[in-house]
């Protein structure tokens, strides 16, 4: 889980910097050079498929995982507190299905679009168009659901970066809070960063 | 009456170990793997020697009634264990931890044993730290030592208030390690309530498995008790809650003799009792007397306003305090040993100083040490107690000084046994707590856990190899002859009698009330008249037991009431030997304090022309027990009055 | 004070249990919580109704033997405590107090609130300890054993063995008892020699016993009464990845 949660992380970072260059000039041009280039150069769709088996590697060992816990524990409590813990680290698996959904709706948006229709090749519509198309009033239930994701993201991320490292066994009583915290840090730069997208387009529409 | 061999080697004490080393018979290691031995207890004594003996090849069988060998009650010494290192460079050596543990069990103890036990002393320490016992280490990593009541040298290794916990974890260690290489074969949740006895031979037990309720014969060429202290016939006492005195009693019964079983020790610094639902008593570590100051008001109307609420310890000034034992005591002050320690909390108690709502308990208090040394010095040294004591009394010993009373914590007496740490029945061997031989009238701190390890891990492997030297021409038993047959009967034939009473009292309340009567005539404090009153009020209780005790479900299952029951019974019988023994010791020394026989300022008076020998009990049916005699002749210590001012 | 006990029964291991509501009054704010159950079991056994099961020994919160769910936390609602430990002062009078067992597959119920741990045992059977046999060790001070590294094993060797991390982790995971024993003994350079042998059979035994893995929730190191810390957990992750690349 850690390693390729971690491998995610990574990817999370680069792709939060390229959607962020939408909003660097007006016409998309930055985004659309940097969107084209991620498309068409070698490294990267090498990458594309590599990113994919980390996604499924990253879900079956989850869904493993869990099913192997639940097993664990044959007879549940009447009544639990959860002890001392964070929602995040309690619920990773329900975080974790649901930014999967995300996942497939986001990918029937911009993945299929790109990579199996002729939009973009045909010069029909520009990267920096196909992203501003969805975030518009009249989609507005996608903007929201977007956001509902990224924030179940933050809360997935929240505990799975220190949750990494603890299990590479880089950890110990003083990096324990400082990981915590980069860790939260790091989380809510995602869906805070995510999030600004949608809400960008969309009040630029609506104003 | 008799009188009994101990079966010492010959010559000077220094010599006598190594005399018996060299000489002893032993056993090849092809023979070895052909004889049994069992061992009852999991505690320091059992543990490390069946450790022990499962390297040596021997096939061992162990057994506990908790769920686990690591939950046995050595587990919760706090203090430490002493050993004669030196490593403080403050004139230690084996002579004087001899002499030490001489002396403070006020000359009742055998020479030859006690000096056997301060020679292995530093091997303990060695074999510890090598099975990775964390120690306290100074800065510079070498081991670090603390000083302990009845000594002037720091000779106590530690590790924080845990000491217990982590010497049994290592003798569990290696326990556990010979378990994987099945050298010993683990049996918990097992009650012992029998020892088999063929031709004159300990060969086996009867076991009953506390989960199916099953009865099971378990063969053994010979067999170890290390079965702890009787403790708990006091009911209230430090002790955990099952510790109980039954398999010792049914070796007595089997012809083994009890010695000195009216020497109790009555550990000075516990926590007070604070009800009648109280089902035992909690010990602070004798270790906080080292910075702790116990005292009392001087004046009685402070001690009238403490005990009815209206004052705090803290707000009385310092020079109404009466640090008692500093000043009865310069020399000791707060370090004299425990029998002395509790004596004295218990007079000013009965003078009316006590500091609390019973008027039973006194301040035990760590300003000064918090003023000199700064409240995380005493943290690190003893932040685990004063945890412990916060959360049971609800106060912080920080601020308010914590309130302490003397209760039960160890039996000195136990089965007698030869320098072999063989019983009177051959092949029957008792160890730690449960034998009487190291600690004479009154056990030093930080001994208990020297004597169980040096027990289990250097003398046991020895003697017991002497012993089976001459069996390897004995084939393993069939658990199906007619001894072991009779002595299951007999088990079950207990359990139906304690099923058929169907009476109306569940077994603690004759617990309970024994408990108060040993606390009451047999406790601190005993006189001709008291133990006697004892002695006719127990078999009083005892008739009770046999006709009004109730016990629900059935034995073919998890049964507690079932197993306190059985251990009540025996504690009803043990009860009364402990005042017998009381009773025919009509002198003062150590733990044992009869109030007819005191110095003119209340300190123990021995009276060595007739009593400076061992009393062991031999069992006899339906009549009074006959005592036999092991005379203790001093070659090296010269019996004086103990004296620690 | 007058409280409502709601108590998980099961007469034996197969039967199917169920929880049971008993009534008691007048119990002592001073009173410990097994000293109530003391009191509670006394009044069912004079009504001629089974006691209610449950282990405890030492009763000063070392030995590791009591072991109730109180509440929905393993030895109840108080910090680094075992439930002997725990006192009534932490609860209010007319409260109903729910009492179950540990619950994980690897500890099957015995009787009522009784649970066996013995698969701990089984798995310091498997190289928690050091082979050291009796009689060969070197003079105790020929080992320097820095302060520093001593007091963080004894941390970690504090462990009591009782099944609080088990039962509070949503996973039933042994990590932080396992990590316990090999932090403890990989930090004292007595215990290196054969750490990673340690770290690859506990791990095995660990798994091989059907407890949960570890998610790093933490819930262990907050309910356990010892205050053993998950960076233990980091160790022993950090031990055992290192045996198995070094291998």
């Amino acid at each position: 889980m850690s390693l390729t949660g971690l491998f995610l992380v990574v990817f999370l970072c680069v792709h939060l910097f390229v959607n962020l260059l939408t909003l660097v000039d007006a016409d998309g041009s930055t985004f659309n050079t940097v969107a084209h280039f991620m498309g068409t150069n070698i490294i990267m769709s090498v990458m594309q498929w590599v990113l994919g088996a980390g996604f499924i590697l990253h879900m079956l060992w989850a869904t493993v995982l869990t099913l192997k816990n639940r097993a664990a524990r044959p007879v549940k409590y009447e009544v639990s507190t959860n002890s001392d813990t964070s929602w995040s680290s309690q619920n990773m698996f329900i975080s974790g299905a649901t930014v999967l959904a995300f996942l497939v709706l986001h990918l029937v948006n911009y993945f299929y679009k790109i990579k199996f229709t002729e939009l973009i090749e045909s010069g029909q519509m520009s990267e920096f168009e196909l992203v501003t198309s969805i975030f518009q009033p009249q989609y507005w239930y996608f903007s929201v659901i977007y956001i509902i994701s990224f924030i179940l993201l933050g809360l997935h991320l929240n505990h799975s970066f220190q949750s990494s490292f603890q299990t590479l066994g880089l950890n110990n009583t003083s990096w324990l809070p400082r990981l915590k915290f980069i860790g939260t840090l790091y989380a809510i730069v995602i869906a805070v960063g995510f999030s600004i997208i949608p809400i960008f387009f969309l009040m630029k529409a609506l104003l | 009456m008799g009188t009994l061999n101990s079966r010492s080697p010959e010559g000077h004490v220094s010599q006598q170990w190594t005399k018996f080393k060299s000489t002893c018979h032993l056993v090849n290691p092809a023979n070895k793997r052909k004889l049994d031995i069992i061992v009852v207890g999991t505690g320091l004594a059992g543990a490390s020697a069946a450790a022990a003996l499962g390297e040596q090849g021997y096939n061992v069988k162990i057994f506990c009634y908790q769920d686990s060998p690591r939950r046995a009650h050595s587990i919760a010494a706090q203090g430490g264990i002493n050993a004669a290192k030196n490593y403080q460079n403050d004139g230690d050596s084996v002579y004087r931890l001899f002499y030490d543990t001489i002396k403070g069990g006020d000359y009742r103890a055998r020479e030859s044993n006690v000096h056997r036990l301060a020679e292995v002393s530093n091997l303990i320490i060695d074999h510890s730290v090598a099975t990775g016992v964390p120690f306290a280490r100074d800065y510079g990593g070498l081991l670090d030592n603390r000083s302990f009541g009845g000594s002037q040298v720091s000779r106590t290794f530690y590790a924080r208030g845990q000491t217990g916990q982590q010497l049994l974890l290592g003798a569990y260690n290696s326990l556990n390690r010979q378990i994987k290489n099945k050298t010993v074969e683990m049996f918990s949740r097992r009650d012992v309530l029998d020892i088999v006895i063929i031709d004159g031979k300990a060969r086996g037990i009867i076991a009953r498995n506390l989960v199916t309720g099953e009865i099971e014969k378990h063969f053994g060429h010979a067999v170890c008790l290390a079965t702890g202290g009787y403790g708990n016939t006091y009911f209230l006492s430090t002790n955990a809650m099952g510790s109980n005195g039954s398999v010792a009693w049914q070796a007595y019964k089997k012809g083994a003799f009890f010695a000195n079983p009216c020497f109790t020790q009555i550990h000075p610094t516990c926590i007070p009792v604070h009800g009648d639902y109280q089902s035992k008593l909690t010990l602070m570590s004798e270790s906080l007397r080292n910075d702790g100051r116990i005292w009392v008001p001087k004046k009685i109307e402070d001690a009238k306003r403490l005990q009815k609420g209206e004052i705090k310890g803290s707000q009385i000034p310092e020079d109404d305090r009466d640090y008692y034992l500093e000043r009865r005591y310069p020399a000791f002050g707060n370090l004299v040993p425990r029998d002395v320690a509790s004596r004295a909390a218990k007079e000013r108690c009965d003078a009316g100083f006590g500091v609390n709502n019973t008027g039973l308990a006194v301040f035990l208090d760590f300003s000064d040490a918090i003023n000199r040394l700064g409240k995380a010095t005493i943290e690190a040294r003893y932040g685990n107690l004063f945890q412990m004591y916060e959360k049971i009394v609800d106060e912080n010993p920080y601020e308010t000084p914590m309130m302490i009373y003397p209760a039960v914590h160890y039996t000195m007496g136990g089965l007698w046994v030869d320098y072999h740490l063989m019983t009177t029945v051959p092949g029957l061997f008792a160890l730690g707590e449960a034998n009487f031989s190291d600690h004479g009238a009154n056990r030093l701190g930080a001994s208990a856990l020297m004597q169980g390890l040096a027990d289990g891990y250097f003398i046991l492997p020895y003697t017991i190899g002497d012993f089976l030297s001459k069996e390897i021409g004995t084939k393993r038993m069939s658990t199906e002859s007619p001894e072991f047959i009779e002595a299951e009967k007999k088990v079950s034939d207990r359990i139906q009698k304690l099923y058929a009473i169907k009476g109306n009292e569940p077994a603690d309340y004759f617990h309970k009330k024994l408990g108060q009567v040993m606390w009451e005539y047999v406790g601190m404090g005993r006189t001709e008249e008291s133990l006697k009153k004892a002695i006719e009020l127990i078999p009083k209780i005892r008739e009770e037991f046999w006709s009004n005790l109730k016990i629900t479900g059935n034995p073919t299952e998890y049964n507690p009431e079932l197993e306190k029951a059985g251990r009540v019974a025996d504690f009803l019988e043990l009860g009364e030997l402990m005042a017998r023994d009381a009773l025919n010791r009509r002198e003062s020394c150590g733990g044992h304090f009869r109030e007819e026989m005191q110095t003119e300022d209340g300190e123990a008076k021995r009276d060595d022309e007739n009593f400076a020998y061992v009393a062991a009990w031999e069992h006899k049916e339906n009549a009074v027990p006959e005592l036999h005699k092991e005379p203790l002749e001093y070659k090296e210590v010269k019996l004086v009055q103990r004296n620690y001012k | 004070m007058d409280l409502t006990l709601k108590i998980w029964r099961q007469a034996s291991a197969k039967a199917k249990g169920k929880f049971e509501s008993y009534p008691i009054s007048n119990i002592s704010a001073d009173c410990s919580f097994l000293e109530m159950i003391d009191i509670l079991n006394e009044k069912l056994v004079r009504d001629n109704i089974d006691p209610v099961a449950f282990d405890h020994d030492c009763r000063e919160g070392i030995c590791g033997m009591c072991s109730l769910y109180v509440n929905g936390r393993p030895h109840g609602p108080d910090d680094d405590i075992t439930t002997c430990q725990l006192h009534m002062r932490k609860f209010k009078n007319g409260d109903t107090i729910t009492i179950e067992p540990w619950r994980a597959g690897p500890f099957p119920v015995i009787k009522d609130l009784i649970v066996d741990r013995n698969a701990f045992d089984k798995i310091l059977q498997d190289g928690g300890f050091i082979s050291a046999n009796t009689g060969s060790a070197p003079d105790a001070n020929a080992i320097l054993i820095p302060n520093r590294e001593a007091e963080q094993s004894m941390d970690a060797a504090a462990c009591i063995g009782c099944g609080a991390c088990v039962a509070a982790c949503k996973n039933s995971s042994a990590m932080l008892f396992v990590s316990a024993k090999i932090s403890h003994l990989a930090l004292l350079p007595q215990g290196k020699a054969e750490a990673a042998i340690r770290a690859k059979a506990m791990v095995a035994k660990m798994d091989e016993l059907g407890f949960g893995g570890c998610t790093n929730t933490g819930a262990c190191e907050a309910e356990c009464p010892k205050d053993i810390s998950i960076s233990n957990i980091a160790r022993l992750n950090r031990e055992f990845l290192c045996a198995v690349i070094l291998e």
